[in-house]
């Protein structure tokens, strides 16, 4: 009871954070401005003359490719650099807490600026009759890949006590998830490595999962997949805080 | 109340803090002297769970610091080096958070803000962004988020750094008061603050403890301390060391001024005979027998900062003069 106390409590503040800079405001204007240039002017929304949400969501991997890193570039650059981590990792409260605090927060945070997409769901059901569970699943898949990415930005943060070095190892690491299935890519790898790793790092993009739930359908082992990526990267972060402090 | 046992901590190869031990009790105020880079923070992250101990045990009220973290962090109040907050907050907000972290809620939450408010003096910035505030604010701040829940240990990194002389005053005195009752540890390297508040002190150079006891015990390992000073008028200081050269009691006699009219010299005492008040009262009856008059006569009491930089800065003086040559 105490451990959700607390991870509410740093869940909180940094929340409210997000909201007490001029982070939040920018962040959420830009996803809606850039999420609605490209579902009506490059994927041509109306003309395509189906009442869905696709040509939307077929641009989130892309979107969240730059914005949610910068969301994430913070969580531990920002605490190491301005010292207040000596702070928060003394408050009895376990490194755990802490991680899972700030990863809820910043998703909470993301969920709320693609909540506010809403205006669109409203647009699909005025001017058609849209499939609601294909709407449904494509915000689900696109909640899960903002988590993924989110995930991968926090383990970069720890890694640094700057917010631009956090910021472009995250692209770096979140545009090899999205490439690793495609073959520039592959190729890249089948040139010293093994078949095995090559089907292997194949097998780690987030695309076909993506996809998948784009087309309406939630399959268990695309939210297995999301969920064990973000475990992955939560896990990292706490080896990589542990090991600062072991040295 | 705060025990760390053959703490020592490593830096990859490199050794910061060598095999330290000491406790502190309820009711104590421990200054942690040290030159810059001596291991005094490293210490203190150690004690306070930032970092883990290479080796050695850190307890805090019987709580193992790394194995029952959440028991004796619950114990501490921090304030770490430079006073880190998160800027953007408000002061209020602050510690708002780290109340609710610290497991208050409701009520004692919004009491014992309040009373950390007064106690550090910052009704008038509460409501402004910590990143706004000039550093003796921040200061306080932080310092109010480590006393915020009546912790039975206080760690202080530096507690007076960037105060200005009034503030300083201030923060010793509240140091002092809550010192009776709580078991406080401060880093510091103003030698004037450990008189002023701590009951020992310990110092350790170069990762090793070399000191470890009361701040008189510390001025008692000056050469100066014990030693006798005064001043004779109408007598020039060669008269005077002539008359003293064969007392068994004194070691050795430096003029200090020997202007016309008046000479200065201080006795160093030699034995445990020559010890106070026996040295002045020696050197007051030898003038009064030769009808000399003595105007000012005291007794030292050995210089912090004389002791300090010979516990500290033997070996690297040693060093300078290696490379010099």
């Amino acid at each position: 009871m105490s451990t959700c106390r607390s991870i509410y409590a740093v869940a909180k503040r940094e929340l409210v954070s997000y909201f007490d800079s001029p982070v939040a405001y920018v962040f959420i204007i830009i996803f809606l401005a850039l999420n609605g240039f490209f579902t009506f002017m490059v994927s041509d929304f109306f003309a395509r003359g189906q009442a869905d949400l696709r040509p939307m969501f077929f641009w989130h991997p892309w979107l969240y490719l730059i914005l949610v890193p910068a969301v994430g570039m913070r969580l531990w650059a920002e605490e190491r650099r301005s010292g207040s981590m000596e702070l928060l990792l003394t408050l009895p409260i376990t490194a755990w807490q802490a991680i899972v605090a700030k990863f809820l927060a910043a998703w909470l945070f993301l969920a709320l600026a693609l909540a506010l997409t809403f205006p669109m769901v409203i647009t699909v059901c005025v001017l058609g009759d849209p499939d609601g569970g294909a709407i449904v699943s494509g915000y689900v898949g696109s909640l899960l890949l903002a988590g993924v990415y989110l995930a991968v930005s926090m383990a970069m943060s720890s890694l640094t006590r700057s917010q631009v070095v956090s910021f472009v190892c995250s692209v770096v690491v979140c545009l090899l998830l999205v490439l690793a299935g495609w073959p520039p890519v592959t190729g890249m790898f089948e040139k010293w490595a093994g078949r095995w790793l090559v089907d292997g790092v194949a097998a780690f993009s987030v695309m076909p999962h993506f996809e998948d739930m784009q087309r309406g359908v939630i399959d268990s082992r695309d939210v297995i997949y999301c969920a064990s990526v973000i475990v992955f990267f939560l896990f990292f972060t706490a080896v990589v805080i542990r090991n600062r402090r072991r040295v | 109340m705060i025990k760390a046992e053959h703490l020592v901590k490593y830096f990859g190869p490199k050794l910061a803090v060598n095999d330290v031990s000491f406790t502190v009790g309820r009711g104590e105020v421990l200054g942690f002297l040290g030159p810059n880079g001596a291991g005094k923070s490293t210490s203190m992250r150690m004690i306070t769970g930032f970092f883990a101990p290479s080796a050695g045990t850190v307890t805090i009220d019987g709580h193992d610091i790394v194995n029952d973290s959440i028991a004796a962090k619950a114990c501490i109040g921090y304030l770490p080096e430079n006073a880190p907050a998160y800027p953007e907050m408000t002061v209020q907000r602050f510690l708002n958070f780290m109340a609710a972290v610290r497991g208050l809620r409701g009520r004692a939450a919004t009491e014992a803000v309040e009373k950390v408010i007064e106690t550090c003096f910052l009704q008038s910035v509460r409501r402004q962004p910590i990143e706004t505030l000039s550093k003796g604010f921040r200061h306080r701040t932080c310092f109010a988020q480590a006393i915020l829940h009546d912790p039975p240990a206080l760690v202080l990194d530096e507690p007076t750094d960037g105060l200005d002389p009034n503030q300083k005053h201030e923060m010793r005195n509240l140091i002092k008061r809550m010192g009776r009752s709580k078991a406080i540890i401060l880093s510091t390297h103003i030698l004037e603050e450990v008189d002023a508040v701590c009951s020992r002190v310990i110092i350790i150079d170069r990762g090793r403890l070399v000191f470890n006891g009361t701040p008189a015990d510390l001025r008692g390992k000056s050469d100066l301390a014990g030693a006798v000073t005064a001043r004779f008028l109408g007598q020039s200081a060669n008269t005077v060391r002539e008359a003293f050269r064969d007392q068994a009691a004194v070691a050795r006699v430096v003029t200090i001024s020997d202007e016309d009219g008046a000479a200065v010299l201080r006795f160093y005492p030699r034995g445990e005979a020559a010890g106070p008040p026996n040295l002045a009262r020696l050197v007051a009856e030898s003038a009064k027998s030769r009808g000399w008059l003595v105007d000012q006569l005291r007794t030292e009491e050995g210089a912090l900062d004389a002791v300090f930089h010979a516990l500290t800065a033997s070996d690297t003086g040693a060093k300078e003069k290696e490379v010099a040559a």
